[in-house]
């Protein structure tokens, strides 16, 4: 279990995290979502002191990361895949890790079959590894002690399609047998893909939290009218307010029942109506991180 | 992982890993990279290559055993303390810190342990410093070769090697980056030593300021006198272990990025 209370750090008048509190539970996955420059990697350095924070406290399992004895068997730590020595092979890294933490070299074997990096690729030199490749090792280096704790930053970053799938069912399993995963992330769609918690973070602070299941709850209602104009009519009539959102339909923060029930009066024919799932978590995110994405600033400065 | 995990960690049944397994992976990050090997391979030959050229051009009455040691030592004093330096540097340019410092969070442990096989690094270069001189002696030896060469004579040699070393890493801690450590580890000293050499005024208090002039009896025959060992003293807590204490105090508190 990894627990942050209260938890900020500033960076002369930068406030990087800012009172950031979140625990991640053991047997699920959590998902640390937010734009570039949130404060993920910062709170993860945080977590295992390499970073040390202005006030609040980071404890993992009731300890201080660095209070923890031999801590890599403990809590297996990616935060920067490219964090390597250029000049060594693969193989090397792993087996420098092994030694310190006492395991056989067999190990390293081991994991570099497990994250599926070849005999010549493990001889090669980490400055002539793909940052793909830089990740797989990166994670066997994290799992080699095979620990009930798992803080990954954004470890998903530059695998391929087969790649995610396959942390994403790596990650599972090691949930479903009782581990504590955290992975940051500033893709949406990853974390939706991996994660059952999710942490939201946005300038430095946290914007919502909770399961995927509690986040999507209250995110109303796709519908889509034979006649657009008429069904944004009956909706307002009815008092449901509702927005335009793509392909003709609109977004409501009403039931589909209600919204359903108003149609049915006014005798409008639907095409489609339906829970906005997907897109209310997209929506979400992108509404809990317009005011801190870059983006928005970049396209604001465009318009103005 | 077969168990099912609470949300403590239990922690009793593992311990720090220790202090041998640490100067362990220390010494083997030292030469499992090609630039690591290569400064090793380096100072090997180097050693081997001044005392060769000494003994074949060197006068007969210099071809000493007592020389063909500082000619083994002069490149490893330059060479080795650069390999001090980079002990620490590395893992700073090439960010490895961030692997290092979660593995064992105790930064001081790890830096003890660079210091421990810094130090056997710089035994076993002092040892091949000892052997190359006696081959080259018995191969080049003069007439009178083994003349004049006691105990403190060793003693001398190990503290330039090893005073190098330590001052390497010292300067290492101090700016954490290899460029800069490196550059003004040979310019600092050597433009204090012009400095207290040429000015006037300065000249009287070079031995208790400059490490290098403080050195300079280590290199001449037999013991130093009272006075050159309190200047050495001196000179040796300004240059080296102020900075180690001021580079500790610093990689301790660094952020690690």
């Amino acid at each position: 279990m990894i627990t942050l209370e209260g938890v900020s750090k500033s960076y002369g008048r930068f406030t990087a995290v800012d009172d950031v509190s979140f625990t991640a539970q053991p047997g699920r996955v959590t998902g640390f979502l937010g734009p570039n420059g949130a404060g993920k990697s910062t709170s993860m350095r945080i977590m295992v002191g390499l970073t040390h924070p202005d006030r609040g406290t980071a404890t993992i399992g009731g300890h201080r990361y660095a209070e923890i004895p031999n801590p890599a068997r403990h809590v297996g730590v990616l935060l920067d895949a490219s964090a390597q020595h250029a000049g060594r092979t693969g193989r090397e890294v792993l087996a420098l890790s092994a030694m310190t933490m006492g395991l056989p070299l067999t190990r390293v074997e081991e994991m570099l079959a497990m994250v599926g990096l070849s005999e010549t690729e493990a001889k090669r030199r980490v400055r002539n590894y793909s940052l793909g490749m830089r990740q797989r090792l990166g994670i066997a280096n994290a799992l080699m002690a095979e620990p009930p704790v798992l803080i990954l930053d954004e470890p998903a970053n530059g695998l391929d399609p087969a790649g995610i799938h396959w942390m994403r069912s790596l990650l599972r399993s090691y949930a479903e047998r009782g581990g504590t995963v955290l992975l940051s992330s500033h893709l949406l769609h990853e974390v939706e893909m991996i994660a059952d918690e999710m942490v939201l973070i946005g300038r430095g602070r946290i914007v919502a939290q909770g399961t995927k299941a509690e986040l999507l709850q209250t995110r109303g209602t796709f519908v889509r009218g034979e006649h657009p104009q008429k069904l944004a009519a009956v909706l307002a009539e009815a008092g449901i307010t509702a927005t335009p959102s793509g392909d003709g339909g609109l977004r409501t923060e009403a039931e589909p029942v209600e919204v359903g029930r108003a149609a049915a009066a006014a005798g409008v024919v639907l095409a489609e109506l339906r829970p906005a799932e997907g897109a209310g978590l997209e929506e979400l995110f992108l509404q809990l991180t317009a005011d801190d994405a870059r983006e928005t600033v970049t396209a604001e400065g465009v318009l103005a | 992982m077969t168990t099912t995990y609470a949300g403590t960690l239990d922690v009793s049944t593992t311990t720090r890993p220790p202090m041998s397994r640490l100067v362990k992976v220390e010494l083997r990050k030292m030469v499992d990279t090609r630039a690591g090997m290569w400064l090793m391979i380096t100072i090997g030959a180097v050693t081997v290559v001044a005392t060769t050229i000494f003994g074949l051009a060197g006068h007969d009455e210099d071809r000493t055993f007592y020389n063909f040691m500082q000619f083994a030592g002069a490149p490893q004093g330059i060479l080795l303390p650069v390999l001090g330096i980079l002990l620490v540097t590395q893992e700073w340019s090439q960010r490895t810190a961030m692997v290092t410092f979660t593995l064992e969070p105790q930064r001081s442990r790890t830096l003890i342990a660079k210091v421990c096989a810094a130090l056997a690094l710089g035994l076993a270069a002092f040892v091949v410093a000892v052997c190359v001189a006696l081959l080259a002696t018995v191969l080049f030896g003069g007439a009178d070769p083994w003349g004049g060469v006691g105990a403190i004579d060793f003693v001398k040699f190990g503290i330039l090697q090893f005073s190098g070393i330590l001052q390497g890493l010292a300067f290492g801690l101090l700016f954490l980056s290899s460029a800069f450590a490196i550059v003004l580890y040979f310019v600092l000293p050597t433009a204090f030593s012009i400095l207290f050499n040429t000015v006037p005024a300065l000249k009287d208090s070079a031995p208790w300021i400059d490490f290098g002039t403080a050195q300079g009896p280590l290199g001449e025959v037999g013991n130093l006198t009272g006075t050159e060992w309190a200047q050495l003293a001196v000179t040796g807590t300004l240059w080296v272990i102020l900075p180690f204490l001021a580079g500790l105090w610093r990689m301790l508190r660094a952020e690690v990025k």
